[in-house]
């Protein structure tokens, strides 16, 4: 077949058209603008004049970014690997059953998923309510002292990381169950010929099997948590924001509550790069890993 | 295996099934407290113990919630910007996976290496100059402002640029042949024969956009163009706390998602793998 080269160009030109303009739009252009704009002392909408890079040097001794950077590392180390973990142990078990009966107990498990954050938090705020929350029965009937979870700053990220794994497991539920079927039922055949019990062939053949899901659900549960506010913001209203503080919420804080385009744009500048190092090196290392196998 | 541990086994396995049946219950119970408890008189919802099933079942609070506030009108705007974002990003990205796919032209692999490392960038440090482009635009409370950030979802092109590289050479060149032209090729061969992909990524981009949270938040400053997501915890009855009230509108702002995975789970399950990498 003869291609005519420069047609088949305009045409190409004329299919990636409508995506560039988007993207370049909202995409490369903010992304461009969010460094230009860290350089300077510009409120949130309104020209700033150029400072160097003070708004970053001030961010060593700022005891806000502080807090959110710790808060947010907190946040991801309670939220990816137990996570994953509890993801693991329901596609597990989920796996086991079949037919109808599963599609329903995998809905179960699966629907928090599919909720908007904002019906999360109202049903979470209503569960562990102090004075009316099923949640404090529970702590009544254990003998726990009744506490305003997320009015205290000890317990508010382990609650939000608990509600988080609660609300997006059934994504990670999802990829598991996809690896798991992927494991070729004639490898448990001769497992089970060979008289391996359950833990033996959970050890042996489906755990070292599944190490490429688990590790890419790691991935994507770490990326995620870096970037997390929707949560945090709302379980923080009329709680105290100050010490709940996460890097998108403190980005949030700078720019629309302390009108300092210049100074927030320095914050989102930071965790651009903590994103862009923790992905490439998790590529790098997925890469490394695919090579050895 | 003798017939003894092939019991025990089955015994085992039992107990784990019934185990897996509690957790489950114990799981969704959270949703299932909410929808109840919207169903029941506030004064029942404030009582010290536990009915799992309301004595005087009420809908007062949802006739309040459509009636008495503005979630109508976050409804309109919800759908009207889930579905314009869905509709856009779909189609655009429809238009460039088969551009990647089947078109050779200048540029192409830098565009797609371009497209895979835009993977990595967090949109949500990108929330001050989103704001500041659109407010520049006059689009702060629009329709059109709540949508246009939203537009970006890589992933999508890719999957279709995975699925147009499946199909067989030969349909292309046979239409080719008969001088159909390229759009033609696209639109009467590609796009039915993918249509089954197409639904669902539409699915699950109209889902992500309903539930999109941090954007449509910063970009309505006025309740009136707020979307559900937004307005139902922004907007606070002047008159003191009514949990029923609240869970009322929880519920109305979480079915419509809800109702479109209960009949289109099979759908949402493969775009949700598909959109991690993994082949459905």
């Amino acid at each position: 077949m003869i291609r005519d080269a420069r047609k088949e160009w305009g045409i190409a030109l004329l299919l990636i058209a409508p995506f560039l303009a988007i993207y370049g739009l909202v995409f490369i252009y903010p992304t461009i603008d969010m460094f230009l704009l860290s350089f300077t002392d510009a409120p949130l909408i309104g020209e700033g004049d150029y400072v160097g890079t003070e708004n970053y040097t001030r961010l060593v001794d700022d005891r806000r970014f502080g807090t959110a950077f710790w808060n947010t590392a907190y946040f991801v180390a309670l939220s990816v690997v137990p996570g994953t973990a509890v993801a693991l142990f329901i596609a597990l078990a989920v796996s086991r059953l079949s037919g109808r009966f599963q599609a329903l107990i995998l809905a179960m498990f699966f629907l928090p998923y599919i909720l908007p954050v904002s019906v999360i938090y109202l049903i979470w705020d209503w569960t562990m309510n102090f004075q009316f929350g099923i949640a404090m029965h529970v702590y009544d009937l254990l003998g726990i002292e009744r506490i305003p979870v997320f009015k205290t700053t000890t317990w508010f990220i382990p609650a939000v990381a608990f509600i988080t794994i609660w609300w997006t497991c059934g994504f990670n539920i999802l990829l598991f169950l996809a690896g798991l079927r992927a494991i070729p039922t004639e490898i448990y055949e001769a497992a089970s010929l060979d008289n391996a019990g359950r833990w033996r062939t959970f050890s042996r053949v489906t755990w070292p099997l599944l190490w490429p899901i688990t590790a890419l659900n790691l991935t994507i549960q770490l990326i995620l948590q870096l970037k997390i506010f929707d949560q945090v913001y709302l379980f923080s209203q009329g709680g105290r924001p100050n010490d709940n503080l996460v890097m998108v919420y403190y980005i949030f804080q700078r720019a629309f509550q302390s009108n300092q385009g210049g100074r927030a744009a320095a914050v989102a500048v930071v965790l651009f790069g903590i994103v862009i190092i923790v992905s490439v090196l998790n590529f790098q290392i997925m890469r490394l890993a695919g090579r050895k196998q | 295996m003798n017939a003894q541990s092939a019991r025990r086994f089955n015994v085992i396995g039992a107990v784990l099934s019934v185990l897996t049946v509690l957790a489950a219950v114990l799981w969704a119970f959270p949703i299932y407290w909410g929808i109840v408890s919207s169903l029941k008189p506030e004064d029942e919802v404030v009582r010290p113990y536990i009915e799992l099933w309301p004595d005087n079942l009420t809908f007062s609070h949802y006739v309040h919630a459509i009636t008495q506030t503005q979630i109508g009108r976050w409804y309109l705007n919800s759908v009207i910007t889930a579905v314009g974002t869905t509709v856009i990003t779909v189609f655009t990205s429809l238009l460039c996976g088969y551009a990647l796919s089947q078109l050779r032209f200048p540029g192409r692999r830098p565009l797609y290496w371009l497209i895979l490392a835009s993977f990595m960038v967090p949109t949500q440090t990108l929330i001050i100059n989103h704001f500041v482009l659109v407010a520049n635009m006059g689009l702060l409370n629009s329709w059109a402002g709540i949508i246009l950030p939203q537009l970006i979802h890589p992933v999508i092109i890719i999957i279709y640029k995975q699925f147009f590289d499946q199909m067989p050479r030969d349909f292309r060149e046979a239409a080719a042949m008969d001088n159909a032209s390229e759009l033609a090729i696209l639109f009467k061969v590609f796009v039915p024969m993918n249509w089954g992909v197409t639904t669902a990524l539409a699915i699950v981009t109209f889902i992500w956009s309903w539930n999109a949270f941090l954007w449509p938040f910063l970009a309505a400053t006025r309740t009136e163009w707020m979307t559900i997501t937004v307005g139902i915890t922004q907007v606070n009855d002047a008159f003191g706390v009514y949990y029923a009230r609240e869970l009322a509108a929880a519920v109305l702002a979480g079915l419509p998602v809800a109702l479109a995975y209960l009949l289109f789970q099979r759908r949402v399950t493969q775009a949700i793998t598909l959109s991690a990498g993994i082949k459905g």
